[in-house]
């Protein structure tokens, strides 16, 4: 079983393929290269202006000068958490498209962010829980929730059209958004601090919050990778891929798990952030093809990459202020769903 | 069925199960209107209200009729009317029941101008409901021409309206992010649609909408039902084809717009009015004028369930409808997925 399954998943070696490959590695030699830079700008970058040779030397060398507090205290954690959040939130985009093969599927517009944030925000205002760590486990039972209710309206049908997907999750935000406003408005101090996570932004989370979210991360992100040819065998359709040897239930069960692990975590950690998980693997699609195993590869460098990118613009567009990541993502990639849905046919994966 | 009326040289054709339907249903209204005036925090009995109504009270129940209770009950009927028109309006040119203005988005694009006189600014009031207005125009404008690519694909309308809905949402909440925390709440109220405390101000806002544009809706409503024929059999039939979707339109987005501008982006009420027309008329596409009536009462309900469901909370009214309505949606799309098995 497991034979015919590599056999006709992996193609036998020839000169295009060759030529594919070694496109594939330069891609992703190139795209750590500017995963690289992109992070070496997040630490140089900032409302503070600090020579790059000083970032430099106290970044190896803590002192205890001004200049290593604010990049060991602030701007570390802070680009850290943009990894994650990023890694987490292509990698989740990658999965959701491979399981709903459909190419607008993502977290944001699917409503599995959203209803990270009502079960988020029902923690803060009715029981009572503050600390991050808490957050976390009712962010995976809201994205576990609203991704199986999200599944089964607009994904399960025989012929589910990717649009109608779109408005299954687009009705359930809607829903979800009335939740959070009547929770809003019994507890006017919830809103507040709900406001600043709304927006979805990383300038007040504070060291600790990369490392609570770390063990979810990790989890999710290997079982994400681990699923690669699985979700190929997926893409041919649940019949094909009965027929090679995968079993699509236990395929969209773990997939789920992973989905609702990284979503969970990246929503608790950083707020309702959109797009990314969209325009993630249509980057990385563009470059390896219609493989999941690197595409998944390529969402983990590329999805912090972006998101380190944005959160970089965001520092710098309005200085002094700074524009939340959210923000500068929704405007980033709002464009890139437009020009998808403006094709003439939206090609089903 | 249909009964055609004609007179000296005009003729004109009556459904009478339509016509019942939307006389009851501006009853329902007028009647929940009626116990809206009543209940609050101080309750006046039916016929105090009605005395005072006729101008015939005492000074007390007249304050809290007129300046409390029936501003805010005649926005309720109003803003639930064009919003139901609209509603229909839209969900006939596209074809297709999601078709509504929450799914153009158009109400973002109101709450977006709205949100911009009044954080950065420093405007209210009128100033809102005009920023309201601009940007409804301004989101209905571009949308459309996102939209147009040999010409106007219905869903892809509403998925342009979606991914434009998704972009001003990110400038919302930037713009109620940055605002001192007193004006970010009052803007978030706002966001959610409610027509708590809104005076005569807001009334002639709403009132103006309606009596300006409903009529040119209805007028050339007629031609909706050739429309949704196709473009050839409308031609054919002798319908100006362009110039009637292109009033049709702006008037909708007129409708939608002065709603939004006297009671903030009220969620669902113009996807969820004109199908519930349509089922109790039992025809397979709502009347413009049953719709509106239907708008009003389901706003009127939903303002009533607003002011009783919690006691002491006054919730905004767009709490209830985006519940019901999200509810609804659900269930739509549910019922679709089972039709097409």
């Amino acid at each position: 079983m497991e034979r015919t399954l590599t056999a006709v998943i992996a193609a036998p070696p020839s000169s295009p393929h060759q030529k594919r490959a070694q496109r594939r590695w330069i891609g992703f030699v190139a795209a750590v290269a500017v995963l690289f830079v992109v992070i070496a700008l997040s630490i140089a970058i900032g409302s503070r202006t600090i020579a790059f040779s000083t970032v430099w030397q106290v970044l190896w060398h803590s002192d205890n000068s001004a200049e290593s507090a604010i990049v060991h205290d602030l701007r570390l954690p802070r680009t850290l958490l943009g990894i994650g959040v990023g890694a987490a939130l292509g990698l989740a985009g990658t999965v959701m498209q491979a399981l709903t093969r459909n190419p607008l599927a993502e977290p944001g517009l699917l409503g599995v962010n959203m209803g990270a944030s009502t079960a988020v925000v029902t923690a803060i205002a009715f029981l009572g829980v503050t600390t991050a760590s808490g957050y976390v486990w009712f962010a995976f039972v809201g994205a576990a929730l609203t991704s199986a209710a999200v599944f089964a309206l607009g994904g399960a049908g025989r012929h589910p059209t990717p649009e109608r997907q779109i408005l299954a999750g687009v009705s359930i935000t809607a829903v979800l958004g009335a939740v959070v406003w009547v929770v809003l408005v019994l507890r006017r101090e919830a809103f507040d601090r709900y406001r600043h996570w709304d927006v979805g932004s990383f300038s007040d989370r504070d060291a600790g919050t990369v490392l609570r979210i770390l063990p979810f991360l990790v989890v999710g992100i290997v079982l994400a990778l681990v699923l690669g040819r699985q979700l190929n065998a997926l893409s041919l359709g649940d019949d094909s891929a009965k027929s090679v040897g995968a079993h699509p239930v236990r395929i969209r069960a773990l997939g789920l798990l992973s989905v609702t692990l990284l979503c969970g975590a990246a929503t608790a950690a950083a707020g309702p952030i959109w797009f990314l998980g969209l325009a993630v693997p249509y980057a990385a699609r563009m470059i390896v093809g219609s493989d999941y195993r690197w595409i998944l590869a390529y969402a983990v460098i590329l999805g912090p990459a972006l998101l380190l990118g944005a959160d970089v613009l965001g520092r710098v567009l309005v200085i002094p202020a700074e524009l939340p990541v959210g923000v500068v993502t929704a405007f980033l990639g709002a464009p890139l769903f437009i020009a998808l849905c403006r094709r003439r046919r939206l090609s089903s994966l | 069925m249909r009964t055609v009326i004609r007179g000296a040289g005009l003729s004109v054709r009556v459904y009478p199960r339509a016509l019942i339907v939307g006389v009851l249903l501006l009853l329902a209204a007028l009647a929940v209107a009626l116990v809206n005036l009543t209940t609050g925090d101080f309750p006046v009995p039916v016929a105090d209200v009605l005395r005072s109504l006729a101008g015939k009270g005492d000074a007390g129940t007249d304050f809290i009729v007129y300046e409390l209770r029936l501003p805010r009950v005649l926005v309720t009927l109003l803003v639930g009317a064009a919003l139901g028109a609209s509603g229909a309006v839209f969900q006939s040119l596209t074809r297709n029941p999601l078709g509504s203005p929450d799914f153009i988005g158009l109400t973002t694009g109101a709450a977006s101008g709205a949100l911009i006189v009044m954080l950065i600014a420093g405007g209210g009031g009128a100033q809102v409901g005009a920023g309201a207005i601009v940007g409804c125009v301004i989101t209905a404008v571009v949308v459309y021409l996102l939209a147009f690519r040999r010409g106007v694909q219905p869903f892809r309308l509403v998925l342009m309206g979606i991914g434009v809905s998704a972009l001003l949402e990110a400038l919302n909440s930037y713009l109620i992010y940055r605002a001192r925390l007193n004006e970010a709440i009052a803007a978030q109220v706002w966001l959610i649609g409610s027509v708590n405390g809104r005076g005569w101000t807001e009334v002639v806002i709403a009132a103006v909408t309606v009596v300006l544009l409903l009529p040119t809706v209805v007028y050339f409503g007629r031609h909706l039902k050739l429309l949704a024929l196709g473009d050839e059999m409308a031609v054919l039939h002798g319908v100006p084809v362009e110039r009637s979707r292109a009033i049709l339109a702006l008037a909708a987005v007129g409708l939608s717009a002065g709603a939004t501008a006297a009671a903030g982006p009220i969620a669902f009420v113009a996807l969820a009015a004109p199908p519930l027309a349509a089922r109790l008329s039992r025809s397979p596409s709502a009347g413009i004028l049953p719709a509106a009536m239907m708008g009003a009462a389901l706003l009127s309900a939903g303002d009533w369930a607003a002011q009783n469901t919690l006691p002491d909370v006054d919730m905004p009214v767009g709490i209830i409808t985006a519940a019901l309505g999200g509810v609804y949606l659900t269930w739509l799309l549910f019922r679709e997925r089972g039709a097409r098995r």
